[in-house]
């Protein structure tokens, strides 16, 4: 069964509301509370998979009641306890009960561009062979979970397990969200953007030639006959 | 099999209620301990606010427009092109352009959280953000492009591209007709942030 994040599909969320180019943050403490997100990614305690789970495994209450940058934080907020950078004690108080180890590995303000623009990148080296071909008929996991951990991270959404599909691109090597997430390695292995009939994955679907494209990891995927 | 341990920790319930608070709490921690200096998140914001936004991306589509050999090596390796014009960065390390046509409209959701081409397009809107946007783009993406103003040809398909994994998706929306002899400042300027994720058109001149 998949957590709340994981939404596609799903009915009764109401109209989208557009908004302009110009608006980028809403609030004050939006900026504030993005920048101080991708400060404490440079300590270097979690991966990018690591902070969705942490996000993920909110609360549902939580999870539907927060904003997106209040989901931020409160993941943060776990994630520095999680890994010992904070203690429950200083997070109570609202203060540091003394220095920290990582201070070196702190992000300075001149070390800013050039860590943005360094990146992540979640390719790797692997000796796993692509198995599929662009063309091949694949069909998904029939059920969307983690295959290490119950419950754990996974980026198979529910709406697409056991769906057949199409390969329509090959991605490379990749992390696997579901092994990095629970700090089991990076199991690095090919990742194909792998396309389905609307009406595989709808009851109604709005119209006979629309498909939707997801990216999957090569474990998530059987041949389909 | 293990059972993922951490479904009942709450320390951020630790924080005050008001979110505001929350982050100046932890900045406050964080900047004590020594692991957060207050001159590096004005950095990151400046970035955001003023540096990185949808003008990367429009300059991108400009030039496919004007230019076939960009376009064809941008549809070929994005990334490599994107990083040649100085978009390479954090949430835009594999890129891939898809291009519209007649035929077929693309369009961008991550449905898992909110997964975005930052290089190219900055931080995403709050309607991409929102529930309402990943719930309903990947069922009925026709209905979502009406909550924008946006009817598509009856004969158009339309491929709606779920970001679950790390491959950021940059869409070429058509280059409007009568823009023959624009040069590529003006393109730029039909080029809308929406048109680049799929939810609008580019503009006509």
């Amino acid at each position: 069964m998949s957590r709340v994040h994981d939404m596609g599909g799903r009915f009764g969320d109401g109209p989208v509301q557009p908004e302009p180019e110009t608006e980028v943050f809403h609030a004050d403490w939006h900026p504030r509370a993005l920048a101080v997100t991708l400060a404490c990614g440079s300590l270097d305690q979690w991966n990018i998979d690591t902070s969705r789970h942490a996000r993920e495994r909110l609360a549902p209450k939580d999870y539907a009641a927060f904003s997106y940058y209040e989901k931020w934080l409160a993941g943060l907020a776990d994630m520095l306890v999680d890994k010992g950078v904070l203690t429950p004690e200083e997070l109570s108080s609202g203060h540091a009960a003394g220095p920290s180890p990582l201070a070196d590995r702190k992000l300075t303000a001149d070390a800013v561009t050039g860590v943005l623009a360094r990146g992540g990148p979640a390719d790797r080296p692997a000796q796993i062979a692509a198995t599929f071909a662009r063309g091949d008929r694949v069909r998904t996991r029939r059920h969307a979970h983690n295959a290490f951990v119950d419950g754990g991270h996974t980026r198979l959404p529910d709406y697409a397990a056991g769906a057949t599909g199409r390969i329509v691109r090959l991605h490379g090597h990749h992390v696997l969200p579901d092994a990095a997430a629970h700090g089991l390695g990076d199991r690095p292995e090919p990742v194909y953007a792998v396309a389905f009939a609307a009406s595989e994955l709808w009851a109604r679907p709005e119209h006979p030639r629309d498909e939707v494209v997801l990216d999957l990891w090569q474990s998530y995927l059987e041949p389909a006959t | 099999m293990p059972h993922d341990h951490h479904d009942h920790d709450h320390a951020h319930a630790l924080l005050p209620p008001d979110p505001a608070l929350r982050v100046k709490a932890l900045e406050t921690i964080l900047t004590e301990k020594g692991l957060i200096d207050p001159a590096a998140l004005d950095e990151i914001i400046d970035t955001y606010e003023n540096r990185i936004g949808p003008r990367n991306g429009a300059h991108v589509v400009a030039r496919a427009w004007s230019d076939p050999a960009f376009r064809a090596a941008l549809l070929e390796d994005a990334t490599a092109v994107v990083s040649e014009l100085g978009y390479y960065g954090r949430q835009g390390e594999h890129m891939v352009a898809v291009e519209n046509t007649e035929d077929t409209h693309n369009m961008v959701v991550c449905t898992l959280c909110s997964c975005y081409p930052w290089p190219l397009l900055g931080i995403p809107p709050a309607w991409y953000k929102s529930d309402a946007y990943r719930a309903r783009a990947v069922r009925e993406p026709r209905k979502v492009l009406a909550d924008f103003g946006v009817t598509l040809p009856e004969d158009t398909a339309v491929r709606v591209w779920d970001s679950t994994a790390e491959v950021r998706y940059l869409v070429i929306p058509q280059r409007p007709a009568g823009t023959e002899g624009l040069d590529e400042a003006a393109l730029m300027d039909l080029v809308t942030r929406d048109s680049m994720i799929g939810t609008g058109l580019a503009l006509r001149p």
